[in-house]
């Protein structure tokens, strides 16, 4: 049967530049003497370390764990020594350091203890995905989301296809490709496990038409198995998940949904290939293919990396760098990043190192004003205006680039190759995505800035009208007492007594017996303290003496006032 | 005749006694307006623009006695944010747009007089008198109103450094487009 296929809008064909890469088998990379490992490889939350400085570590083993849903654990990739966890220069377009986990390999690759589940057909799905999230598996395609909750179908809505992307459709990288071709029977594996969490109907493995020898080796692999290993023409970006999606199903997913809402899932053949290492040998994600290409480096082709070799490691392996160089890009020309520094570590996200030189790319100066051609709309495979997008971001209107639907934007970088005048139109977007974020982390804090200063100024307005309470009860009080007073003074006056000698004899009363009460608290305060009571008689008698000294001491001083207040 | 002047009163008591009802029935409390302009300044309530806080100066906006380009830690966003509200012309900010910031307090010279405690428009300084102070960062808005009378100067302000959380992607370079 041959299934039908579909078209998305727009994409380009750039020249693909595959072919140098993919002339030799994937080699394993050297084991270098010390690996970086990020704790932020994934979309979601920083693993959290769980090694300290001076622990030793088994391959394998667990040395960060997933920190809320959204996270994945990071393992060892080797056995070998924590020698640090620190903040370190990570793959990122800012060139930020990040915090790592700084391992030295002892070069005796020591296993930790594996726990394969071969029999996983009869395990729970919720049991698999846990396995799955723990081995710390992400989408190995470039997005980096985990992927055990990518496995995880909303109740109440089947999984109708699974695919598997092989499509691979950006220039130079060829990771995928060789994985086909070379562990075929893994990605199968992998493709079952994961069809089994998801109880998918149907399982559908998405190969673009350039890779003969890919979709030749997976179709003899898949023989006798209800995978269907479907070609599909090439178009970039064929292989981003709705585009996928919509070629294999003819289905549209709506903007602000997932794929699982049209009952879709799409996985990267290299996560297949990491589930099927994880579930049926025990093996957590410590490695990926990486593709070392571009016109800057001597030997081009496929290493399986270990994660954390520095991107430095890999050129030096791949006979260095030519002279003239122009920049290292992680990922491919399309949606990749200029790398900042060459000793940033290969992460999960990482598929392909590309070696610039300086005929590759044009001079920045070519760009030229937008002449509303509207060849980038053309060309956008999610119906967007990117034209308009670009006005609006160059004009900082965010909340307009928002309406225009800039969140739709997949950062393809098709608009920005089809544009005549050169215009860095994904760099505008991406900017103004950032501000956007920016601008609602903002709006997040003056809200919560706002409501601690109205809670304080109404607990300041609540003390004020407490103490304005106290005072006026206090007042109140006083004079009630005094009206009690001349109301009690009137009646005695009534009775025909001398009020006035009365009062005052109370008076004189009072001030007496408060008299009374300060002496018997002097008297006490005075009677002789209980560190006293067992002394020496040295002691006793130097206490005597500083008594005595004391007593002089205050005749003199009483002798000197009274003098003074003769004096004048 | 009479009967159109009748059906014509009839009509306007109707229609007022409507007009009325729904006067009443429909009364906006306080100045709708105000809430929207308060809700585009960054409420770090530090007085910069003059006014004791930021809805005092959202009012003043609202009663159009003020200009829109008196935020400084609001920045040109808030400004073009406030000219979109208002429908007036966005203005250039007088004062230079600040990055953010945050207190800190230098815990060793702090004698714990309790001033900068009570100058915070927020409540994001903890501490007691004579037990040392210290600045909660993640509720500081960077308004530099504990400064002043901090009586020791052990208060500075931190520029917050950007991590790959918070790190904004450059505005691509102007200096690369040939003009035409």
């Amino acid at each position: 049967m041959i299934r039908q296929l579909f078209k998305f809008k727009g994409g380009i064909h750039p020249p693909m530049h595959k072919k140098e890469s993919t002339h030799i088998p994937i080699q394993q990379a050297d084991l270098p003497n010390t690996l970086t490992l990020p704790l932020h490889q994934h979309i979601g939350e920083s693993a959290e370390p769980l090694v300290g400085v001076g622990d030793r570590v088994l391959k394998g083993q667990k040395i960060a764990k997933a920190n809320g849903y959204v996270s994945a654990p990071v393992h060892a990739p080797s056995s070998g020594t924590v020698v640090a966890i620190e903040e370190r220069p990570i793959p990122h377009p800012s060139g930020l350091d990040d915090l790592c986990i700084i391992l030295e390999t002892d070069g005796q690759e020591e296993w930790a203890e594996k726990n394969p589940l071969p029999d996983y057909k009869t395990l729970d799905a919720s049991k698999l995905r846990n396995a799955i999230r723990s081995a710390g598996i992400v989408g190995l395609g470039g997005a980096g989301f985990p992927t055990a909750i990518k496995l995880n179908p909303t109740a109440g809505k089947p999984v109708d296809t699974l695919i598997v992307n092989g499509v691979e459709c950006e220039p130079y990288i060829s990771c995928d490709d060789m994985l086909m071709r070379e562990r075929a029977d893994q990605i199968l594996a992998g493709a079952k496990i994961m069809c089994h969490a998801l109880q998918a109907k149907t399982c559908v493995i998405a190969i673009e038409d350039n890779k003969p020898e890919a979709i030749e080796a997976m179709r003899a692999a898949a023989t006798g198995c209800d995978i269907e290993i479907v070609p599909v023409p090439t178009r970039y970006p064929q292989g981003g998940e709705k585009q996928l999606i919509q070629v294999i199903t003819g289905k549209e997913c709506p903007s602000d949904d997932l794929p699982i809402q049209i009952g879709v899932v799409v996985h990267n053949i290299g996560t297949a290939a990491a589930v099927h290492r994880a579930i049926e040998l025990g093996e957590p994600l410590i490695s990926r293919v990486v593709t070392v290409t571009g016109d800057g480096i001597a030997q081009r082709q496929n290493y399986e990396v270990l994660l954390g070799t520095s991107v430095n490691t890999l050129l030096d392996q791949s006979g260095g760098t030519t002279n003239n160089v122009e920049r290292i890009i992680m990922g491919g020309p399309m949606m990749g990043f200029a790398l900042r520094f060459e000793n940033v570590p290969i992460v999960k996200t990482s598929n392909c190192i590309l070696v610039t030189t300086k005929e590759n790319i044009d001079p920045p100066s070519h760009v030229m004003p937008c002449i509303r051609c509207g060849a980038c709309a053309d060309a956008c495979p999610v119906s967007l205006l990117p034209q308009q997008l670009y006005w609006f971001s160059k004009a900082k209107e965010f909340e307009r680039a928002q309406d225009h639907n800039l969140f739709d934007c997949i950062e393809c970088g098709c608009c920005a190759y089809v544009c005549p005048s050169n215009i860095p139109l994904v760099h505008y977007y991406r900017y103004s995505k950032t501000e956007i974020w920016s601008q609602e982390r903002d709006k997040e804090k003056a809200e919560q800035a706002k409501m601690r200063h109205d809670n304080r100024q109404a607990r300041l307005d609540r003390e004020k009208a407490e103490k304005a309470a106290r005072a006026a009860k206090k007042r109140a009080a006083l004079k009630a007492a005094e009206e009690k007073k001349k109301a009690e003074a009137a009646k005695q006056a009534e009775a025909g007594e001398t009020s006035s000698a009365d009062t005052s004899t109370t008076k004189q009363d009072e001030i007496q017996a408060a008299i009374a009460r300060a002496k018997a608290k002097k008297a006490q305060s005075k009677a002789a303290p209980k560190n006293t009571v067992e002394l020496t008689e040295a002691q006793k008698k130097q206490i005597s003496e500083a008594k005595e000294r004391r007593k002089k001491i205050d005749e003199l001083a009483n002798a000197g006032t009274t003098d003074t207040d003769k004096a004048p | 005749m009479l009967s159109a002047v009748l059906v014509l009163t009839g009509l306007a008591l109707a229609f007022g006694l409507l007009l009325g009802w729904a006067a009443i029935r429909f009364k906006v409390e306080g100045d709708p307006l105000v809430e929207k302009i308060e809700a585009k300044l960054p409420q770090t309530q530090c007085g910069q623009c003059g006014y004791p806080g930021c809805r005092p100066y959202a009012e003043a906006m609202a009663n159009n006695e003020e200009e829109i380009n008196l935020c400084p830690p609001g920045g040109e966003t808030t400004m073009i944010a406030l000219s979109e509200l208002l429908g007036r012309e966005p203005k250039a900010l007088e004062s230079e747009e600040k990055l953010p910031m945050v207190a800190i307090i230098d815990e060793a010279n702090c004698i714990g007089c309790t001033l900068c405690i009570q100058a915070c428009p927020v409540d994001a300084i903890l501490g007691a008198a004579k037990q040392m102070h210290t600045v909660i960062e993640a509720e500081c808005t960077g308004c530099e109103l504990c400064i002043e009378p901090c009586p020791v100067d052990c208060i500075i302000m931190q520029e917050i450094e950007p991590d790959t959380s918070n790190w904004k992607w450059p505005f691509p370079k102007a200096a690369h487009e040939v003009k035409p």
